[in-house]
């Protein structure tokens, strides 16, 4: 490699990193020699064409490649300065400090309660008004309290498309994780749906450090305090949100900011 | 002018004989399932001009031959119901645990030898069930538990759940391979173990197919003959406690098959082996509704 890359560090307290991380899918490389450390209470979004790694990368967090048959994962990951790509790594424990919301909302089918109960049942909360506290906090966290609360009973599926999206972070936040992932959340919502998960992750970054990987580069621009830029597997350029979007120091993410590709 | 649907008279004429015969086709299903009831119904119903409905299905005795001929049902509806609910307390849990593994936890290269094998298993003649539950099951069994006699209720029960896991598995695996990828995914995102994921998640949710399934597997149960005829002892003696469990007894089917041979035509014995025919035919149209209902509903969708 030529030059050495535009990737920054950001100030503060660092949650989690990782160093030369490489990702295999069989014989494709799909990730490679990624590193990059993610600031505490911030939101770092990461951009890049269909296929360029950053869905790839933000399931190393949590493993989520280990479910994918033939995936293989090398390098660090270090939550809190701790490997947890590891055989050793308890990957139960490392999931429910990294939590996930996935693309589609995707809400059991039980009802609301239950669904936000599923994960602290998981760790043998069986109280009931400890439940109904945790269920009422993580709805609240989730801004879906007001809209919910009388049918908590009911079931999930029938909630909106962007009320569902909203349940399954709500969903993540009872598990009580360090760090939020978020894959594309708002790319089967309408525009208003989309603006109350903007608003709402503007309000969890006080209380975690979110990664979000998304599509949408005005998103990107409104809501992340960090911007990663993906393509063919490697991290193009990481930086402030601003300088990303305002003035990258690599041609290629100038060239995709301003859409003239992927 | 241009239509998506041709008239009738532009047509080939290949494709209408071809319309007509699947719909005589479809028609006659019908047509024999109604005239299959009415023939029961025909030669079943003049037994009540020599016993009662309410003392038939009360009745402690069956014994035709005798004099006079007891024609009580209760031994042999009791029968069924030993011989069944004997076979799905074993057979419920076998199949959907089969079918957990193969759908949850085998590797893609296992989970598609082990199905097909576990689907042929339903394709082997009941009379080769019954003749290793006679032959080999059977005597094995009385020995190890010091039991007189080699053949009982709880043999049938055990053959019979041989016979019902295939389908059951067959069904409850589809039913929970058609569980979306995404729930176990999040389950898993969520701190789940495997095993939770599964029993909390993927199970409920294709829960409707499960029961569908045991449905299907209790039809299959209910409605054998050869088997249990072959293992069962045949004495058609009420079963009583969980005794009666290790004794001989006998089923319905079993007795239409042993006597209809031996029975003279449009004799009060002959109605009364119609009646045990219709009552079975009212339990298999009942079981199949049931399961047709619990089937049709969307999988995972709490009603």
């Amino acid at each position: 490699m030529e030059r050495p890359r535009p990737i920054l560090r950001p100030e503060g307290p660092i949650v989690v990193e990782t160093v030369g991380l490489n990702v295999h899918y069989g014989s494709f490389h799909a990730l490679r020699e990624v590193s990059a450390a993610f600031a505490a209470n911030h939101i770092t979004a990461l951009i890049g064409p269909s296929g360029c790694g950053k869905s790839t990368y933000l399931r190393c967090f949590n493993r989520m490649n280990d479910l994918i048959e033939g995936a293989r994962v090398s390098g660090q990951v270090l939550l809190e300065g701790e490997d947890v790509n590891t055989p050793e790594t308890d990957v139960v424990e490392l999931r429910r400090r990294v939590g996930m919301v996935f693309q589609a909302p995707n809400p059991f089918p039980m009802s609301i309660f239950d669904n936000i109960a599923y994960g602290p049942r998981l760790q043998g909360v069986r109280e009931h008004s400890r439940l109904e506290e945790i269920v009422e906090r993580s709805l609240r966290a989730a801004a879906l309290w007001d809209e919910v609360k009388d049918k908590l009973r009911q079931t999930a599926i029938a909630l909106s498309g962007g009320q569902q999206q909203r349940m399954c972070i709500a969903r993540a936040l009872a598990v009580e994780p360090e760090i939020l992932l978020m894959d594309e959340p708002c790319s089967a919502l309408d525009p208003t749906a989309t603006f109350h998960i903007e608003e709402l992750m503007l309000e969890l970054k006080q209380r975690y450090t979110i990664i979000i990987v998304t599509h949408n580069m005005y998103q990107a621009s409104r809501v992340s305090d960090y911007t990663g830029f993906f393509l063919l597997g490697e991290l193009i350029e990481y930086d402030r949100t601003e300088k990303i979007f305002e003035g990258p120091a690599d041609p290629r993410t100038d060239d995709y900011i301003r859409g003239r590709f992927g | 002018m241009l239509s998506i649907r041709p008239s009738r008279r532009k047509r080939r004429p290949l494709e209408r004989v071809v319309e007509a015969l699947i719909r005589v086709a479809g028609f006659l299903a019908v047509v024999f399932v109604l005239a299959i009831l009415v023939f029961l119904l025909r030669d079943a119903l003049p037994i009540l001009k020599t016993i009662g409905l309410g003392a038939m299905l009360s009745g402690a005795r069956w014994s035709p031959t005798a004099d006079p001929p007891k024609f009580g049902l209760l031994p042999l509806i009791l029968g069924s119901l030993y011989v069944t609910a004997g076979a799905m307390v074993v057979g419920a849990p076998l199949g959907l645990a089969c079918a957990v593994f193969i759908s949850e936890v085998a590797p893609p290269r296992a989970r598609e030898v082990l199905k097909p094998l576990v689907e042929l298993l339903a394709a082997v003649p009941s009379v080769v069930y019954g003749f290793l539950g006679l032959l080999l099951l059977g005597p094995w069994l009385a020995k190890v538990f010091g039991l007189p006699l080699g053949q009982f209720g709880a043999l049938g029960s055990l053959v019979l759940a041989f016979m019902a896991v295939p389908t059951i598995v067959s069904v409850s695996e589809d039913a929970l391979s058609a569980v979306p990828r995404a729930y176990r995914e999040n389950s898993l995102a969520l701190g789940a173990t495997r095993w939770q994921t599964i029993s909390r998640v993927v199970v409920p949710a294709a829960r409707s197919g499960i029961i569908a399934a045991m449905l299907l597997g209790l039809g299959r149960a209910i409605g054998e003959t050869m088997t249990v005829l072959m293992v069962t002892g045949n004495a058609p003696v009420i079963p009583q406690g969980l005794v009666g469990f290790l004794k001989p007894l006998r089923t319905m089917t079993a007795t239409i098959a042993a006597e209809m041979g031996e029975t003279a035509y449009y004799t009060p014995h002959y109605h009364a082996l119609f009646m045990i025919g219709l009552i079975l035919f009212l339990i298999a149209l009942a079981v199949n509704v049931i399961s047709d209902f619990a089937m049709r509903r969307i999988p995972g969708v709490r009603a």
